[in-house]
């Protein structure tokens, strides 16, 4: 845990690094010699718990390529203003970077509907992407490549797992928003694929806090378990209410929980308990590659972070996975790096040996069950390459999308391809 | 046989509703009373509320992490934001009495500094506490007997108290006077800007307790919290009108009526829209609230 000092010269750093960025973002910086990259992740605002974590990585990954001598002998500029969990900034923010920085790659945005709110952005000026969160999936975009796992990844592993161990009546929980309503869609066609029984569904605003009357229904309705993708600060309070009420066993399984707000650090027991998460990675999985502790190296830099999260592992292998395609491109114009991940590519990951789709511009990720005990220990089972199938195999009436051979700015969803 | 089983179905979800009316009673009243009081009696719209309450919350969890035990960690919880109401009183608030776009604005960038230092200060979160104390059970449910018995009771008494306060004794006497009249009360000798800095510390008070009997029942705790409270909080005020314990207790009856009615036969969704529906409702039939409704009803009667 980190130590809290509330010292006159930590208010005046931090004064003057937001002094300093307001300077910056007025002399222009960047654009013209080296090559740039922005990365735009939340450090304040409701999704600072989760951005801060994400920022760290990148700027590790970067970091440690210009230790070892950047890239293309040339060393990497970062511009990352803080987008404060908000979508207009982020807007103007990515604005800049692109026009302004003229940045070679940019990592950005935690959540689905800050994604959304950029992507024209991107699109118009066909910027290079890497979108790092886990989320509903189905962006087929001719220069996005969203690297974390999708739904379909995700809750494709724990549905069924939870289905097998404990029974199939289903209670759906979510968040209200564009990924909340995608990802309870996915629970459903996963429920007609393998005639599990939906007896109850509910999407709660984002900034709701008061879950009694949802734990009445659940407790009316019995599931044999729960599929929770609640988001945010305020929805956390689930579980906690959940423990007051002693339902902990009822399994819950889960895309958004513990991953990313690792909740069983931050709760006492038993909130999480019982909480089964679909992840392609979490700190507690440590490093997979031979020799390498990515775990340690980044508390070596960031000896206060909470919580090494599993956004940030898709930063980081994202960064060295462009860094590759740099490399063998040759140069760091976007078409061409472009062009090169999308011949497709082997990375080896903390997470493991991952494989990028260059047809979807998704990955093939590792995928596992993460389940908390009720003395919030962390194990893993199940473990399972998953593929982007929705995008490869699903979309266009089973031809996929295949951006190495059309344009494409589209969001599939289950609804295009599933009667849900 | 069947009629008996039908019978308790209906009873306990008749329990079952009247637990998450009084959570969302308690919740209400315990997230407006400290800014009703600064704007009932100061007319200051205090829009760091929200952040006020956080103080509390933070001092509550810090001390509570540091080995103190909660209840007293909640005594630090309260004291930390009063300390904090009456230092933020005397440099910037005393100077937006009776300015009421002018304090909005004064307290809306309060708001932002406050819960940027404490990003900067504790970090992005701090560790969450338990809710104590369990739950009853009953049929196929449960509902916590912290937030909807011993809150709702607390609440109660909190305005049981105010009412004494303001009513019964002296302080509140004076303090009445000031905010009626403050040159009149200063004629007769009441010390007004001690009178002031009273009232800002007993709203900020209040908020503090509320931080601390809500720490526990928060779930996460990060610096962005405050605005669980203020939306709430400053629908009820505008509901409730110009006076303090009446216009409180009735608002935070009529919306949480709704609310958890809402909650209970639609989904939360529902509970949500319909609290501000019936603030949109209100503010258009009643633009003074229910307690200024009251007023003007009785002042017809009285003429008539």
């Amino acid at each position: 845990m980190s130590e809290y000092s509330f010292t006159r010269r930590s208010v005046l750093a931090s004064g003057a690094t937001a002094l300093g960025l307001s300077v910056a973002g007025c002399s222009g910086g960047g654009g013209g010699s080296g090559p740039t990259v922005g990365v735009l992740e939340d450090r304040s605002g409701n999704f600072q718990l989760n951005g801060t974590s994400k920022w760290q990585a990148t700027r590790l990954a970067l970091e440690e390529i210009n230790e070892n001598g950047g890239l293309l002998d040339e060393e990497i500029e970062i511009v990352d203003p803080d987008p404060q969990s908000d979508n207009s900034r982020y807007q103007e923010l990515t604005e800049r970077l692109i026009l302004q920085d003229q940045v070679d790659a940019l990592w950005a945005g935690y959540s689905s509907a800050t994604r959304e709110a950029i992507r024209p952005i991107i699109n118009e000026n066909e910027q290079l992407y890497f979108y790092t969160t886990q989320y509903e999936g189905g962006v087929c975009d001719n220069t996005i490549f969203p690297v974390g796992a999708t739904a379909r990844q995700q809750l494709g592993i724990v549905t069924p797992y939870l289905a097998d161990e404990f029974g199939d009546d289903i209670y759906i929980i979510a968040a209200d928003y564009n990924f909340g309503q995608l990802s309870g869609d996915w629970v459903n066609v996963l429920a007609q694929e393998n005639d599990y029984n939906i007896v109850g569904e509910e999407y709660i605003p984002l900034d709701e806090t008061d879950f009694s009357s949802v734990i009445n229904r659940i407790q009316n309705e019995d599931p044999d378990f729960i599929m929770s993708m609640l988001v945010g600060a305020n929805h956390e309070n689930f579980y906690d209410q959940r423990a007051t009420n002693d339902i902990t066993d009822i399994p819950i399984g889960t895309s958004t929980t513990l991953a990313q707000g690792h909740e069983h650090i931050r709760y006492d027991p038993p909130a999480l308990a019982n909480v089964y998460a679909g992840v392609s990675y979490m700190e507690e999985l440590g490093d997979l590659r031979d020799g390498e502790d990515f775990v340690a190296d980044f508390y070596d830099r960031w000896p206060d972070a909470n919580y090494l999260n599993q956004e940030a592992q898709n930063n980081y292998f994202s960064v060295y996975l462009w860094a590759e395609a740099v490399e063998e491109a040759g140069t760091f114009d976007q078409q061409e790096v472009i062009s090169v991940l999308e011949e497709g590519r082997d990375i080896s990951a903390p997470s493991g040996d991952l494989t990028l789709d260059g047809a979807t511009h998704h990955m093939e990720h590792e995928m596992r069950v993460g389940i908390c005990d009720g003395n919030h220990e962390i194990s893993f089972d199940g473990q399972e390459r998953i593929g982007p199938s929705f995008l490869r195999e699903e979309v266009e009436g089973g031809d996929g999308c295949d951006l190495r051979e059309q344009d494409s700015t589209t969001q599939y969803v289950p609804s295009d391809v599933y009667d849900v | 046989m069947i009629e008996a089983t039908l019978f308790a179905i209906v009873v306990y979800d008749i329990a079952a509703l009247f637990f998450q009316f009084l959570n969302s009673f308690g919740f209400i009243i315990l997230a407006t009373v400290g800014l009703a009081i600064i704007f009932g009696m100061m007319g200051v719209i205090n829009l760091a509320h929200g952040e006020f309450i956080l103080i509390g919350v933070y001092g509550t969890a810090l001390a509570y992490h540091a080995g103190i035990p909660l209840p007293a960690a909640m005594a630090v919880g309260v004291v930390v934001t009063t300390v904090f109401g009456v230092v933020i009183e005397r440099t910037i608030v005393r100077h937006f009495y009776d300015r009421l776009l002018d304090s909005m604005v004064a307290t809306w960038g309060l708001a932002l500094v406050i819960s940027q230092l404490l990003l900067i200060v504790f970090g992005s979160s701090l560790d969450s506490i338990g809710t104590p104390l369990g739950s009853v059970s009953y049929g196929p449910f449960s509902s916590s007997i912290y937030r909807s018995v011993l809150l709702p009771a607390i609440a109660i008494l909190v305005l049981a108290g105010l009412y004494v306060l303001f009513t019964r004794t002296e302080f509140g006497i004076k303090a009445r006077a000031t905010i009626e009249d403050p040159e009149t009360a200063r004629a007769m000798g009441i010390d007004t800007d001690r009178m002031y800095v009273a009232t800002f510390a007993i709203g900020s008070a209040l908020a503090g307790l509320t931080g601390a009997l809500y720490a526990p029942a928060l779930g996460s705790i990060t610096p962005n919290r405050g605005g669980t409270f203020l939306v709430e909080a400053f629908v009820a005020v505008v509901v409730g009108g110009p006076s303090v314990i009446i216009g409180t207790l009735s608002a935070s009856g009529v919306l949480s009526l709704f609310n958890a009615g809402g909650s209970f036969f639609f989904g939360t969704f529902t509970g949500q829209m319909l609290l501000l529906l019936v603030a949109i409702v209100a503010l258009r039939v009643l633009p003074d609230g229910i307690t200024g409704y009251v007023d003007d009803w009785r002042q017809r009667r009285r003429e008539g």
